[in-house]
């Protein structure tokens, strides 16, 4: 175990070292990530749209639900949902939902483009296949993924507003009062410190998994859950170590 | 010309190319057969660069490939066009943007004069109502076609086929065969073809190395191969009992042509292994 851990974090550096290296035509790399950043950035917004809302919704019922107290104000339901979503569910709950999302199409792309031979086709043509396909994609999710997250915390906060106002569990000027109160804004930094990191968790993980695959449509499969897995694992580790370190 | 040096590449304990020596000539087709797991698939990826060879030198008009940087390594890559087992077109682009791929990539000149070429080429093989058109809404032999394409789009000095005719009709096969055959020596081009296809030995090959058990055991071409006497290769070749009749009658032709006479001084002069 301790050795495939060795074997694949050495493959793994070797896979980035790989990367830098003088694009053959920068125009087709700079089209390449353009096409990354469209495919990462709009093709996730959708779920991460959806999971934002009730993830604010949620929360604020949830807080609600927990401070009973009558000496403490209703504002204080919106500046625990603020901080909530800012600080964890914001960047960790987009980015392991993401790391399926993206982490997996990444995976089975490149999986499906080694297996049949597209990468070995580029190859011959005398195209840095690393720099090509795996580059862009990086750059792409480091780019787009605290974007998502940015756009995922304003949701939320809204989803958690709704939800208030539509259970009467506090006014939208209680809530709006609530977000005002001890904000920080190191928090917002925090917050896209562990989206860049994240971004770059999710895509070079699940590249390194696609690029490697070797076999047929069950190994990219195989590819593609494991890339998941090793990135939801390493979020949540980074998600500790970041918030150890930062706050 | 392409030139193989004593080219030796192993897996593990297992030795899979045992020392292959060879020079593929331009303008001809040279074609690579053998059984299943005889070698050829690596040694044609040790030619390309694919793998790199454990011992053995693979030489590209007299410049040694094996002993290139990378950056080197590229400037040959860039004579090389190569048609894959299962064609490898890119399934986000049309038939069109995968032609116009490495000329986007490599080509100088204007976009007008690179979809001239495309056009071209695409009209060389007969595809040019297929342009607009995905991997995924053709046929097979319309995907070897496009990758046809693909491969000569830049004018290479050096093309490689694996396996062309895999999957497709006795039809479509002489068809890319014949393709193949004239782009060779329409361009001059080095062509070095890795198949099973008898129909390709027959028909197509000016230069055949047969490969058995990671190393050359014949060496010749289509004409040779009706007169040979090594029992591996016949076996190989004519396994079937159909077969072994058309080799008979072949040879019964040719000797009413006289053409055994030219054989035969060749054989004498050892041009036969």
């Amino acid at each position: 175990m301790e050795f495939k851990f060795f074997y694949h974090f050495g493959n793994f550096l070797l896979m980035l070292k790989g990367m830098f290296s003088r694009p053959e035509n920068m125009k087709m790399y700079w089209k390449q990530f353009m096409q990354q950043c469209v495919d990462i950035g709009v093709g996730s917004f959708g779920i991460v749209f959806i999971i934002s809302l009730f993830m604010g919704g949620v929360t604020t019922l949830q807080t609600a639900y927990q401070l009973v107290s009558p000496i403490i104000p209703k504002s204080t339901i919106a500046q625990v949902v603020r901080d909530t979503i800012i600080l964890e569910f914001a960047p960790t709950l987009t980015c392991i939902v993401l790391a399926g999302v993206v982490g997996s199409k990444i995976a089975s792309e490149l999986g499906n483009m080694r297996i049949s031979e597209q990468i070995d086709a580029l190859e011959i043509m005398g195209i840095n296949t690393k720099g090509y396909l795996i580059a862009p994609k990086i750059m792409a999710a480091i780019l787009m993924i605290p974007v998502l997250v940015a756009i995922a915390g304003f949701l939320g906060i809204y989803g958690g507003k709704a939800a208030g106002e539509l259970s009467g569990v506090i006014s939208g000027e209680q809530f709006m009062q609530g977000l005002r109160q001890q904000f920080k804004a190191y928090n917002v930094f925090f917050a896209m410190a562990k989206s860049y990191t994240f971004g770059f968790i999710i895509a070079s993980v699940s590249a390194y998994y696609g690029y490697n695959v070797s076999g047929g449509a069950l190994e990219i499969g195989k590819a593609s859950t494991t890339s998941v897995v090793v990135s939801c694992v390493l979020i949540l580790f980074m998600d500790y170590a970041l918030t150890a370190i930062l706050l | 010309m392409i030139e193989l040096q004593d080219i030796r590449k192993s897996f593990g304990e297992k030795e899979i190319l045992k020392g292959v020596s060879t020079i593929m000539e331009p303008g001809k087709v040279n074609l690579i057969i053998g059984s299943s797991g005889s070698g050829k698939t690596v040694m044609m990826k040790c030619i390309v660069g694919l793998m790199g060879v454990d011992k053995g030198k693979v030489l590209y008009d007299n410049q040694d490939f094996t002993a290139m940087d990378d950056k080197e390594k590229k400037t040959i890559r860039q004579e090389i066009g190569m048609l894959f087992q299962g064609s490898a077109l890119f399934d986000s682009m049309t038939v069109e943007q995968n032609v116009m791929f490495p000329l986007e990539m490599f080509g100088t000149g204007t976009l007008k004069e690179k979809k001239a070429r495309v056009a071209e080429c695409l009209e060389r093989v007969q595809l040019k109502e297929a342009a607009k058109k995905f991997p995924a809404e053709i046929s097979g032999g319309m995907k070897k076609r496009v990758g046809i394409a693909r491969a000569i789009v830049l004018n290479p000095k050096y093309l490689f086929c694996d396996e062309p005719n895999s999957g497709l009709d006795p039809q479509t096969s002489l068809l890319i065969d014949k393709l193949i055959t004239e782009l060779t020596q329409e361009y001059n081009i080095t062509t070095v073809i890795n198949t099973h296809d008898m129909n390709t030995v027959m028909e197509s090959g000016d230069h055949i190395v047969y490969m058995y058990q990671g190393q050359k055991q014949w060496e010749g071409s289509n004409k040779d191969i009706v007169f040979s006497k090594d029992q591996k290769l016949n076996d190989f070749i004519f396994a079937s009992e159909f077969l072994r009749e058309a080799k008979e009658m072949r040879q019964l032709e040719m000797f009413k042509d006289g053409k055994w006479r030219d054989q035969l001084k060749k054989e004498q002069e050892g041009g036969k292994k």
